[in-house]
């Protein structure tokens, strides 16, 4: 599996990084770098291996269903960009 | 217990210019647990509160938070799934979904991609007497509310609020089982009726508790009987989902609109297109979302900062063994223990504070004379009332049990009862109390109705005669008997007297 | 007596215990010594106001007589650490001015112990890197030196490393996710150890790499090492992956008689082209281990081969999933946008200029291996692999085996810039003996063992069963005191 000019431009659209149109190809070209150093796990017989879900196995830590957590908007806010009226601002999202 | 057995619905036709078309319809329903804290952090999920109040600095993303999970948001979807019949997964993981969007403050949305919690159900989805459509669930899965995004409060700018995010939700998804408009809304206030009597959901619509997207398509005739038997999706047609859909009324409308919009452009030869729809309720139809849809990839993989979520058989079980009683479960024991019909079950079941008064009322009276009274006068006077909700009646379930009981005894006549119902619902009182003081008792005394009839017959010979000659024409005596009386009369005592002084 | 600030956390114990020292003198001499490290860009953020008050409270507790170990020992955080007040910017720019409102578990228990923070540390930008050159902040640089070139002190944890070789506080807070610890303490000759993954909260860290990331202590030897670790580890209820294990006395573990333990050597990390001073170095260390009464056994961990590549598709993989919270709304940078820029263009801006090459770099490549129809061809094969190499450790302790030793890099430090022009993959290649350790959750921890012929120090890894670190602590203190490494980095900064 190769990357050309287009898969590099979607990935980086979908990690919303701005990517100039002139830095597409070396991108393309060091993404290919890597994926074919991933290639090698191709090399490993995985059938019937389960893909690891946690690495120290135990029981999921729960909550109790109480409120001990939230009435603090001033920390909340504190290092927004823009904040205004209690509320985060952000440019106009067009729906 | 009575076992029902039940006529399936016929599906929806819609005649195109060329052809008939039938409905095809699945639904995934966004259902918010009922719960104090949200469903990985400590921050309360009430609504309403000051913007970005409720919000934990795991809510908002903060670098180095981390999701611990709410045991009983857990026991929430367990209890719905076991409202709804459903296979509950002993095993169940949480996984991503990644996206941008300025509510989602961590990037993406904790939820069930690959092993949800709740597995195949079921739901009973009554459209009338002795008709309902069994719907298929196909899986509830939790995840993560997002918060809110206000448009119009800047000309340049959109404002967030955090407070809903991360507050939990099950989506419960449905085979498309669904073959009309109506079942489908039907199928959503069974489920809301479900989850209400659970506890599990407060079903609230107008507030966002409850939204659902919609999936329609439609077919010819004859062809979704053949997935049935195959299981294979290509009988049907091509697929549109139509997001975020918050009213009954909406949700009727906009599959009716999707379902004909669908139908111009098959039967002009063009092909359906499978995408993501929104619903204008202004404009009256449905438009694409394309854009949107083109930009996703939402990248499922399992969270890594949880580990899988075991649960154990015996705390099912215990949940199992204290699940209220269901709505269909009520419903059928009211029938078989007062005697209901089946409609009037259904309208005394539909909420679980309806039924909790009722069976106050009938608890050791006449059931069906209870029921009459709950739904007749009680319903009727509160609707009058601002459309007051049973929690808000002012008359209580022992007032009205007291009225029910002066008529039984034959104290007070129907008619009267009546108005010593209004006299209790807008006064209050004691019933029997009342009735005493304003001798609202009705009269058996014979020799008292006797003289007030032999005064009426003294003076109005005519009408005698023509009584004599026509019985059905006696009846005018009994009305001026009880006018006299001033309606205290017994008036199967009035009857009777009147017959035997008239014909003998 | 010898500059107080180049004490480690035993020692200063000891000598506020007897009252010779005060945490206030520890803690001045430490501030003094980071003042003029300007060349070595170790500290980042100061936090000297802060020292001296706990500084002072610890004194008071010392007096009082129940203080904890870690009580007035002044300490160096890695940047990655949210600690409450002081900026925290994992050394990105994404997180330029970000101040947390909360203060992470681990910093939090050691302040509770009495501890003292100095200030922040540099590290490679959300501690991706092997070098320390991905920082906002600048290289760090390793104070040891051998001819005019400025080396690296390695990474993530190159400012932590960098500080402690050069006494610039007693030890420091790392964090390793596929071998920040171990190979930057390597690098500097001095001790790292990554924990058993779930030993210490991850609460309040700067998530990389949710599976593998794993903080641990960075110190001047084997029993400082044991001693912070202690401080560090416990359950947190916060953090859903954080085991439920009580916290043994891991310098009551230290015994030094490791007689009739059983060493593994794997074939598989005599890797091809590995220079002659590693693989004579490694040989050392068997025997040290040898002649201390251990049993030596060659081992098999076939799968270590496909540890790096699963590496690089585990670790970006997640990296893409967390950073994405690194999107200019909540806190940190916003790009200035143009007219007619939506918040899609905000995002774009923002994130192209807030993290650097390397972290682009990553972040890419984890959106492209979870996007759509690829998932099972990388993700999902890397999941499997993983659950394989953690087999291979599994099957070797079942024989039997009580520690694995490796080198734990492939060379002594190199000089900063000399990789710039290096395909990525080359520098990926650093963690190519300590990757393992963390896709199989177990604990791992460099000792400084040698001097190349330059006169760099060299550090061999000893991998422990999971949760004994009490065992591993105690291997890797007998190995330390038959290497006997004492040599220090001569001033020049």
């Amino acid at each position: 599996m190769s990357i050309d000019i287009t898969t590099a431009a979607r990935v980086a659209k979908l990690a919303r990084i701005a990517v100039p149109q002139d830095d597409l190809p070396k991108l393309a070209d060091e993404l290919n770098g890597i994926i074919a150093f991933m290639e090698q796990l191709n090399e490993v017989d995985v059938d019937g291996v389960e893909p690891m879900t946690s690495v120290t196995p135990q029981r999921l830590t729960r909550r109790e269903d109480v409120v001990t957590d939230g009435s603090q908007q001033e920390a909340v806010l504190k290092n927004a960009p823009d904040a205004r009226e209690g509320f985060f601002a952000v440019p106009k999202v067009v729906e | 217990m009575l076992d029902l057995t039940y006529e399936t619905p016929k599906p929806k036709v819609i005649a195109g210019a060329k052809q008939d078309w039938e409905l095809v319809i699945g639904l995934e329903v966004h259902a918010q647990v009922s719960s104090n804290a949200k469903l990985f952090s400590g921050a309360s999920t009430k609504f309403g509160a000051e913007p970005n109040s409720n919000v934990a600095f795991v809510d908002a993303g903060m670098p180095g938070m981390l999701p611990v999970i709410n045991e009983e948001c857990v026991a929430q979807a367990v209890r719905t799934g076991l409202g709804l019949k459903a296979e509950i997964n002993l095993y169940s993981a949480f996984d991503r979904k990644n996206y941008f969007y300025p509510d989602l403050p961590q990037g993406y949305q904790i939820s069930q991609l690959y092993h949800p919690i709740v597995g195949e159900g079921e739901v009973l989805v009554e459209l009338g007497s002795g008709v309902a459509r069994t719907v298929r669930i196909e899986r509830i899965h939790l995840e993560q509310d997002a918060g809110k995004s206000i448009h119009d409060m800047d000309p340049t700018m959109s404002f967030v609020d955090l407070n809903r995010t991360g507050v939990a939700l099950m989506e419960i998804v449905s085979m498309p089982d669904i073959r009309g408009p109506e079942e489908a809304a039907a199928y959503v206030s069974k489920l809301r009726q479900i989850m209400r009597y659970l506890g599990t959901c407060d079903g609230n619509m107008q507030n966002g508790s409850m939204r659902a997207d919609v999936n329609v398509s439609i077919c010819a005739p004859g062809q979704y009987e053949k997935y049935q038997a195959t299981g294979d999706f290509s009988h049907l047609g091509t697929r549109c989902e139509i997001k975020n859909m918050n009213s009954l009324r909406f949700i009727q409308q906009a599959i009716e609109v999707e379902a004909k919009r669908q139908i111009a452009i098959v039967e002009a030869g063009g092909k359906v297109d499978q995408e993501t729809r929104l619903y204008d309720p202004d404009k009256g139809e449905t438009r694409s979302m394309r854009s949107k849809e083109e930009a996703h990839d939402y990248r499922y993989f399992p969270d890594p900062d949880l580990l899988p979520l075991e649960i154990e058989q015996a705390w099912v079980d215990d949940l199992a063994a204290h699940l209220p009683e269901l709505p269909d479960e009520k419903r059928l024991r009211f029938m078989e223990d007062f005697g209901l019909s089946d409609y009037d079950s259904s309208v005394l079941t539909a909420d679980t504070a309806d039924a909790a008064y009722f069976e106050e009322v009938a608890k050791g009276r006449d059931g069906k004379m209870a029921a009459n009274w709950v739904i007749n006068e009680l319903f009727g006077r509160l609707k009058k009332d601002d459309d007051k909700a049973i929690t808000e009646s002012p008359v209580s379930p022992a007032q009205l049990g007291g009225i029910i009981d002066l008529i039984a005894s034959d104290a007070i006549s129907g008619k009267i009862a009546k108005d010593l119902f209004e006299i209790v619902y807008t006064e209050g009182g004691d019933p029997a109390e009342i009735v005493e003081a304003r001798g609202m008792k009705q009269v058996t005394d014979t020799g008292a109705i006797e003289a007030a009839l032999d005064e009426i017959i003294a003076a109005n010979p005519a009408q005698v005669e023509k009584a004599q000659a026509n019985p059905k024409l006696a009846g005018w005596f009994v009305g001026q008997v009880m006018k006299a009386t001033g309606g205290k009369a017994n008036p199967k005592a009035v009857n009777e007297l009147v017959a035997k002084k008239l014909g003998g | 007596m010898t500059d107080l600030n180049t004490f480690g956390i035993a020692d200063a114990r000891d000598a506020l215990r007897k009252g010779d020292v005060t945490s206030l003198e520890l803690t001045e001499a430490c501030l003094g010594a980071i003042e003029t490290s300007g060349a070595l860009n170790a500290f980042v953020h100061n936090t000297p106001e802060i020292a001296r008050t706990q500084a002072a409270a610890a004194d008071a507790r010392i007096k009082a007589g129940d203080a904890p170990d870690m009580c007035g020992i002044p300490l160096g955080i890695k940047d990655l650490f949210c600690t409450k007040g002081v900026p925290g910017q994992a050394a990105s720019r994404i997180l330029e001015g970000f101040k947390p409102e909360y203060e992470s578990t681990i910093t939090q228990q050691l302040w509770d112990a009495g501890s003292v923070m100095l200030g922040k540390l540099n590290m490679d930008e959300f501690a991706m890197g092997s070098s320390n050159e991905t920082s906002v902040y600048g290289d760090a640089v390793n104070p040891w030196k051998v001819d005019d070139r400025k080396l690296t002190p390695g990474g993530s944890s190159g400012g932590s490393a960098a500080a402690v070789a050069a006494d610039l506080c007693m030890a420091a807070t790392g964090t390793d996710t596929g071998g920040s610890i171990r190979q930057p303490a390597a690098f500097a000759g001095i001790t790292g150890l990554k924990p058993t993954y779930g030993r210490c909260s991850r609460w309040g860290v700067v998530a990389f790499a949710s599976s593998l990331d794993q903080a641990g202590p960075m110190t001047k030897s084997v029993r400082d090492a044991a001693i912070m670790l202690g401080a560090m580890a416990g359950h947190d209820a916060k953090d859903s992956t954080s085991a439920e294990l009580a916290v043994p006395d891991f310098e009551a573990a230290l015994t030094g008689d490791i007689r009739g333990k059983k060493i593994g050597i794997p074939k598989e990390y005599r890797m091809e082209g590995m220079p002659q001073e590693i693989e004579q170095l490694w040989a050392d260390g068997t025997a040290m281990l040898k002649d201390a009464g251990a049993e030596i056994v060659d081992i098999t961990l076939p799968h270590t081969k496909y540890a790096l590549p699963a590496y690089y598709v585990v670790a970006p993989a997640e990296a893409s999933s967390n950073l994405a919270r690194y999107d200019g709304v909540r806190f940190g940078h916003r790009a200035k946008i143009g007219q007619g820029d939506g918040i899609t263009e905000m995002y774009e801006k923002t994130r192209a200029e807030g993290f650097g090459p390397e972290v682009q770099r990553r972040v890419m490549i984890g959106t492209y291996v979870l996007s759509a129809g690829f998932y099972d061809a990388y993700y999902n094969r890397a999941r499997k692999v993983r659950s394989l190499i953690k087999k291979d450790f599994e099957d070797v302790f079942a024989q039997g085996v009580d520690a694995i030793l490796t080198p734990a890099t492939p060379s002594a430090a190199f000089g900063l810039g000399e990789m710039a022009e290096a395909d990525p993959v080359q520098m990926y290649l650093n963690d190519v003996f300590t990757v393992t350790v963390n896709l199989a959750g177990l604990p791992g921890i460099a000792v400084p063992v040698g001097l190349d012929k330059q006169g760099l120090p060299l550090g061999l890894q000893l991998i422990g069963r999971p949760w004994e670190e009490g065992d591993l602590l105690n291997t890797a203190y007998a190995l330390e005191q038959a290497a006997g490494f004492v040599a220090k980095p001569a001033k020049w900064w």
